[in-house]
């Protein structure tokens, strides 16, 4: 069978959960190549969960320099691979990077490129939702090989061993790939919570928690359901929580199973962030907020009673 | 410095967007345009970077599309950029993010630029991948997802936010540099920067004078093709109730019959 690749998504070696539902989905395709793009020793952690997840093989290119420039080595290494191994298909994580490599592979291999995909057919046709979720488009790649950028959250990850047998690929990159150079990396964000993009539920906070401590009252009701930590912009903006956990058009898109909005009017910069979550429960005091047109449940009141009171009930439930 | 500043006209976010059963494109005749939201942002960046630079320095809007976008880019000439190029064609029409690069880098090659601005995404297509595809293009660095933007000398230092924190990236100018919302607050055209932009400088551009090929764009030789497309019915409102005091109970019972607990 025709050979698929995949870009590993991780972090510091450990492969995110998206790199895992793009091996299933690449199974469907054909048989799944994984692509480690990182710094020296990282794959270590990577290959386990690689096989366990269906990588026939796994392409190991480690560099300080993959690191230490922004996207365009890792586009230069995949480009080379896919004039060497002919892929039927690239799936790549529809995260920022992701996108931005596959951008650079699309020129440099003369391929078209379909971002943001929700899925993906064998014959490579693919589901993009548009225009926050009111349009659903199915589009071909008429030239080159099929670069799909697919969203977290869009199948569900299973288990099926690869051999994952590994190939080290030589890492010789051009003076131009290492023009922007990354000098410094600053972590900002609280950890401890799954990752936005990963978390199969979300809660977000807006600007009706009103200071940085009502966060505290978030990430209580988050922690009691195992969720990730959102935030509308306003809350962002005041500086209530990091911008990081922006939820929105200029934030992360996320599209969990759960999503929980608590304050938040639902701006349509916000909608467009979190519209294609299965399920949405908005917790308003105001009636008329606009979330509520979209909320499968809606709750009028006031979120400094609503929120501690769910908090515990969700806590004794789960005993 | 010049810095060549790139805005989109798109239908206004808050408007029902459609696509067109004809050949499958965005219907723009029917909605309300508005500059894309972000690149407000890039001119304001633009511009800043331009004030500080002093003297001599030069900042150009570039946008590709239908005669109307012109309206757009009156509104970057009011807020104070100098002059401004306009790509329009009907063989544009239909274009893919590779073949709107293509062209875009074309016309940028005839001009002089330190500094490529655009924005991160456009509010219809949402791509964000304008900004590599141009580096990739025209062979400079990329400088993308700006939240603050230094530059010193021939040096340009941007804070990218990513999902953790930040990275600070560096690069020699030229570059291609793009800006996230978080960067600045967007000024307001003035009176006086509205009449002032009547007479700036506008070029328009057809493929045949930027150079470029009409089997480089247009729907026909796109890169990818829509299939087809379904209008989805919009999320519908579900149950909303009021706190009785049992608001918490109300909304653990959902979550429960949800089998989320
Ligand atoms: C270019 C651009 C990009 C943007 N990108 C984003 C983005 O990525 N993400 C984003 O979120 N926004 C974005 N925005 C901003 C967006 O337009 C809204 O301003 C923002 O989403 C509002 O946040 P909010 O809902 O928290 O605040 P508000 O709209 O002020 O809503 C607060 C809500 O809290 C409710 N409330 C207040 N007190 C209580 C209480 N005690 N109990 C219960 N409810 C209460 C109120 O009824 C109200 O509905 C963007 C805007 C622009 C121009
Ligand atoms: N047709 C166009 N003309 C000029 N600039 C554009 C055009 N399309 C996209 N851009 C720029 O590229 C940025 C990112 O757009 P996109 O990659 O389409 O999400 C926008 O914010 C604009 O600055």
């Amino acid at each position: 069978m025709a050979e698929v690749l995949v870009l590993v998504d991780h972090l510091e070696g450990k492969p995110k959960k998206v790199t895992y539902e793009l091996l299933t989905k690449a199974r469907e395709l054909g048989t799944p190549s994984a692509v480690f793009l990182g710094s020296p020793g990282q794959s270590a952690a990577a290959l386990e969960g690689l096989a366990k997840y269906g990588a026939e093989k796994v392409y190991v290119a480690e560099s300080e320099e993959i690191a230490g420039f922004l996207t365009a080595p890792k586009a230069e290494i995949l480009a080379g691979l896919i004039d060497d191994k002919n892929p039927v298909a690239v799936l790549f994580p529809s995260s920022v990077e992701g996108k931005e490599v596959a951008a650079r592979v699309a020129v440099k291999t003369g391929s078209g490129l379909l971002p943001d995909a929700v899925d993906v057919d064998a014959d490579g046709t693919a589901t993009q939702s548009v225009f926050g979720g009111a349009v659903e488009v199915r589009s071909r790649i008429t030239t080159g090989t099929n670069l799909v950028t697919i969203r977290p959250n869009s199948t569900p990850p299973v288990e099926q061993a690869g051999a994952a047998q590994v190939e080290q690929l030589p890492v010789q990159l051009t003076e131009g790939a290492k023009a922007a150079r990354i000098v410094d990396s600053v972590v900002e964000s609280a950890g401890g919570r799954p990752d936005l993009g990963d978390a199969s539920v979300v809660v977000s906070g807006g600007r009706g928690v009103g200071a940085a401590e009502g966060f505290g009252l978030i990430e209580a009701l988050a922690d009691s359901l195992g969720a990730a930590v959102g935030a509308s912009r306003a809350a962002t903006d005041a500086g209530w929580y990091p911008h990081q956990h922006q939820v929105g058009q200029t934030g992360r898109t996320v599209s969990p199973q759960l999503y929980i909005a608590v304050g938040i009017s639902g701006a349509i910069q916000h909608r467009a962030g979190m519209q294609t979550s299965k399920t949405i429960v908005a917790i308003n005091k105001d009636p008329e907020a606009p979330i509520f047109e979209l909320a499968d449940f809606g709750l009028v009141g006031d979120l400094f009673t609503v929120v501690p009171a769910l908090t515990q009930e969700i806590q004794q439930r789960k005993g | 410095m010049n810095i060549v500043v790139l805005v989109k006209q798109v239908p206004d976010t808050w408007a029902e967007r459609r696509l067109q059963e004809s050949d499958k494109t965005l219907d723009r005749a029917s909605v309300d345009v508005v500059m894309n939201e972000i690149d407000e942002y890039a001119v304001e960046e633009a511009l800043r970077l331009k004030e500080a630079a002093g003297d001599g320095s030069e900042a150009t809007v570039l946008t590709m599309g239908p005669s109307r976008a012109v309206e757009t880019i009156r509104k970057a000439l009011s807020m104070g950029a100098d002059k401004a190029v306009h790509l329009t064609d009907e063989a544009l029409h239909g274009s893919c993010a590779l073949q709107t690069s293509y062209a875009l880098a074309a016309v940028l090659k005839t001009l002089d630029y330190d500094l490529v601005v655009c924005g991160s995404e456009s509010t219809d297509a949402r791509l964000s991948v304008m900004a590599p595809l141009l580096a990739e293009r025209l062979g400079i660095p990329q400088l993308s997802g700006a939240r603050k933007v230094t530059v010193d000398g021939p040096t340009v230092r941007i804070e990218r936010q990513n999902e953790v924190g930040y990275d600070v990236v560096e690069a020699t100018m030229p570059a291609v540099l793009s800006v996230v919302e978080k960067i600045n607050e967007p000024r307001y055209p003035s009176f006086k920067g509205i009449m002032a932009a009547k007479k700036k400088p506008l070029t328009t551009l057809g493929i045949a004078d930027a150079g470029i090929g009409a089997d480089q764009v247009g729907l026909a030789s796109a890169t990818s093709a829509v299939e087809s497309f379904t209008n989805r019915p919009p999320r519908t409102a579900g149950q909303v109730v009021k706190d009785e005091g049992d608001g918490g109970f109300r909304v653990a019972e959902f979550l429960a019959s949800q089998k989320f607990l």
